[in-house]
């Protein structure tokens, strides 16, 4: 168990690294190094999420099931 | 093994045609499941097989005292016939009569799955599979094959049904209605099933910590705002029982085992959530599966809860995993410590069994990872559970001033689990490299046309798909087949979900001329 448990915290520490030499390799040729982590993902949820949210959600009415 | 066993997923997923909100469901779901375009329309389903009132404690409930959405063995209930009565009376213009002539609630599709109308949804129920990965991949392909048949509705219908219909793989419409996500797992008949359902029950309460797939509101009825793990948790209220639509309980007693019932139940898991973030997916199969396992061996860790029910809404309602529940024997302890238990204990039968593989060893790996995630910092599972990734953004959100009683929040919610592609926020999610991929696209794909190769799925799906006009209808553990030479149709028994692999049938089907002749010289029993 004891060697299970540092094999896989391990592998988390490569994989962070890995991850972070992707997101290194990703900010580069993008014009967004200075957009925040947070903007970036809500902008891009805001660029989806339905605009009559009120609207959407009232409409959304189901039937009983299992 | 600890993860291997035959297992399956339901789904149900919401409906909506925001152009007509006054349609009924029902009609909604005929169109989608109508409009699937792979898969044999003349099959029917085999609904002799079908016990619903069966109770696993050894007794039958009388059909006078069920609820009537408890009689799903009774075809009727189901025919476009009647719903088309219904319906007229209620909306006469909705349809004409000559699309209830040919409407099909019912199909059987070449990946052995079922695709049906299930009262007011569309349901999809996953062919039978043998592990947590196969039994994921077959899961996530039925939201394809879903959202495929929705897509297909307007081209279908034309100028009768112009008006697209919406499918969500969500369980609740946040207005008092909750639908299902059931998991099934094959059980041998000699485990004692009132120490089973004691010992499985500490183990569901908690387990939404990995499974939730998160929920902007709070309560059954009378909603309020709020953030919560789990979309089904407030709508449970017995420990056991055998109802699935009303009074529900965290331990479905319905004994029907679709297949030799002197060997096997089949336990029927209703508390889950709809997941579509891979890992949820994955975790929440996998460690039924392996707590199922330590109950069969006697090695369960003994966590009775000293009131589940309530302790199930405390978990689902403390997003940051401090809540301690009482035990039966006095301790108290988190969710997450009791998950922890589950996964320790099911790695030390693993180990001592010398159950090993690639598949187990990456398996308990995720699981481990995820445990170690929730323990320090749950936010940082955003990329792998679905209710993080929920919870994650509604965090940044509040951040920006917009609180969780904002509709924006509550369209956010919703729109996680919409099929339609350009509209899912998980699959905006995915393609910006913020959830984790567990199953490549192309196996999904692979799912969503084949069936599993090792269990009678693999018959069930090959049949259909070779000989789609001799397959008059067919049953989880049943086929009726058309012998062209006498025009007569013969029913087929297939009650070892582990048998009629690709390895045992697949050169007889393909040797064959038709289905009767495969069936034949398969050697399965003949039944009435």
């Amino acid at each position: 168990m004891a060697q299970f448990r540092e094999s896989s915290q391990d592998r988390q520490q490569n994989q962070a690294r890995e991850e972070d030499q992707e997101l290194i390799g990703a900010q580069q040729p993008v014009d967004q190094g200075l957009v925040n982590d947070t903007d970036d993902i809500l902008d891009e949820i805001d660029s989806v999420l339905e605009e009559n949210a009120e609207d959407y959600v009232r409409g959304f009415v189901q039937k009983g099931g299992q | 093994m600890i993860f291997e066993r035959i297992m399956g997923t339901e789904t149900e997923y919401g409906v909506v045609c925001p152009s007509k909100p006054s349609a009924h469901e029902t009609v909604l779901s005929t169109l989608v499941v109508d409009s699937y375009e792979d898969a044999a329309a003349e099959a029917g389903w085999d609904y002799e097989s079908e016990t619903p009132l069966e109770d696993a404690r050894g007794y039958s409930m009388g059909a006078a005292e069920a609820h009537p959405s408890q009689l799903t063995h009774q075809g009727h209930v189901l025919t476009s016939e009647d719903v088309a009565r219904e319906l007229y009376e209620e909306s006469p213009d909705m349809l004409s009569p000559a699309f209830w002539d040919r409407a099909v609630m019912n199909r059987v599709l070449p990946n052995g799955a079922r695709l049906y109308v299930d009262h007011a949804h569309p349901e999809y129920s996953a062919p039978e599979t043998t592990d947590p990965w196969a039994a994921t991949a077959w899961d996530l392909a039925g939201d394809r094959i879903a959202a495929a048949a929705a897509a297909s509705v307007t081209d279908r219908y034309g100028s009768s049904w112009p008006e697209p219909i919406n499918l969500y793989k969500n369980n609740t419409d946040n207005k008092s209605v909750s639908y299902g996500a059931h998991e099934n797992y094959l059980v041998p008949r000699s485990q004692d099933f009132q120490s089973l359902a004691r010992d499985f029950i500490p183990y569901l309460a908690t387990r939404q910590v990995i499974a939730g797939a998160g929920r902007a509101g709070i309560g059954a009825d009378g909603v309020r705002p709020g953030f919560q793990i789990s979309q089904r948790a407030d709508f449970f209220e017995r420990e056991i029982g055998l109802e699935t639509t009303i009074r529900r309980p965290i331990v479905n007693t319905r004994d029907e085992p679709h297949a030799d019932s002197d060997k096997y139940r089949r336990l029927h898991v209703i508390t889950g959530d709809s997941n579509l973030a891979h890992t949820s997916v994955l975790l929440k199969l996998a460690s039924a599966a392996a707590v199922l396992t330590l109950i069969e061996h006697g090695c369960a860790p003994d966590l009775r809860l000293a009131r589940p029910v309530e302790a199930m809404r405390i978990v689902s309602h403390d997003p940051d995993l401090r809540a301690t529940l009482e035990l039966q024997d006095g301790r108290r302890m988190t969710a997450v410590q009791m998950q922890r238990s589950y996964a320790e204990a099911a790695q030390d039968l693993a180990d001592r069994e010398g159950w090993d593989s690639e598949s187990s060893r990456k398996t308990f790996g995720i699981w481990f990872e995820v445990l170690e995630g929730l323990e320090k910092d749950p936010l940082s599972l955003a990329d792998r559970l679905d209710w993080v990734a929920k919870y994650s953004l509604i965090r940044q959100y509040e951040a920006r001033g917009i609180g969780v009683d904002h509709p924006k929040i509550q369209a956010l919610d919703l729109q996680y689990s919409d099929l339609r592609p350009e509209k899912s926020l998980y699959t905006k999610l995915e393609s910006l490299g913020r959830i984790r991929r567990l199953i490549e696209p192309e196996r999904i794909d692979a799912a969503v046309s084949t069936p599993p190769e090792n269990t009678r799925a693999y018959l069930r799906g090959k049949l259909i798909g070779r000989w789609p006009q001799e397959v008059v209808s067919a049953g989880w553990e049943v086929l009726s087949v058309k012998d062209p030479s006498t025009d007569r149709t013969h029913r087929w028994l297939m009650d070892e979900p582990t048998n009629c692999t690709s390895e045992q049938v697949q050169h007889v089907l393909e040797s064959s001329n038709n289905a009767h002749q495969a069936l034949s010289r398969i050697g399965l029993r003949r039944i009435p």
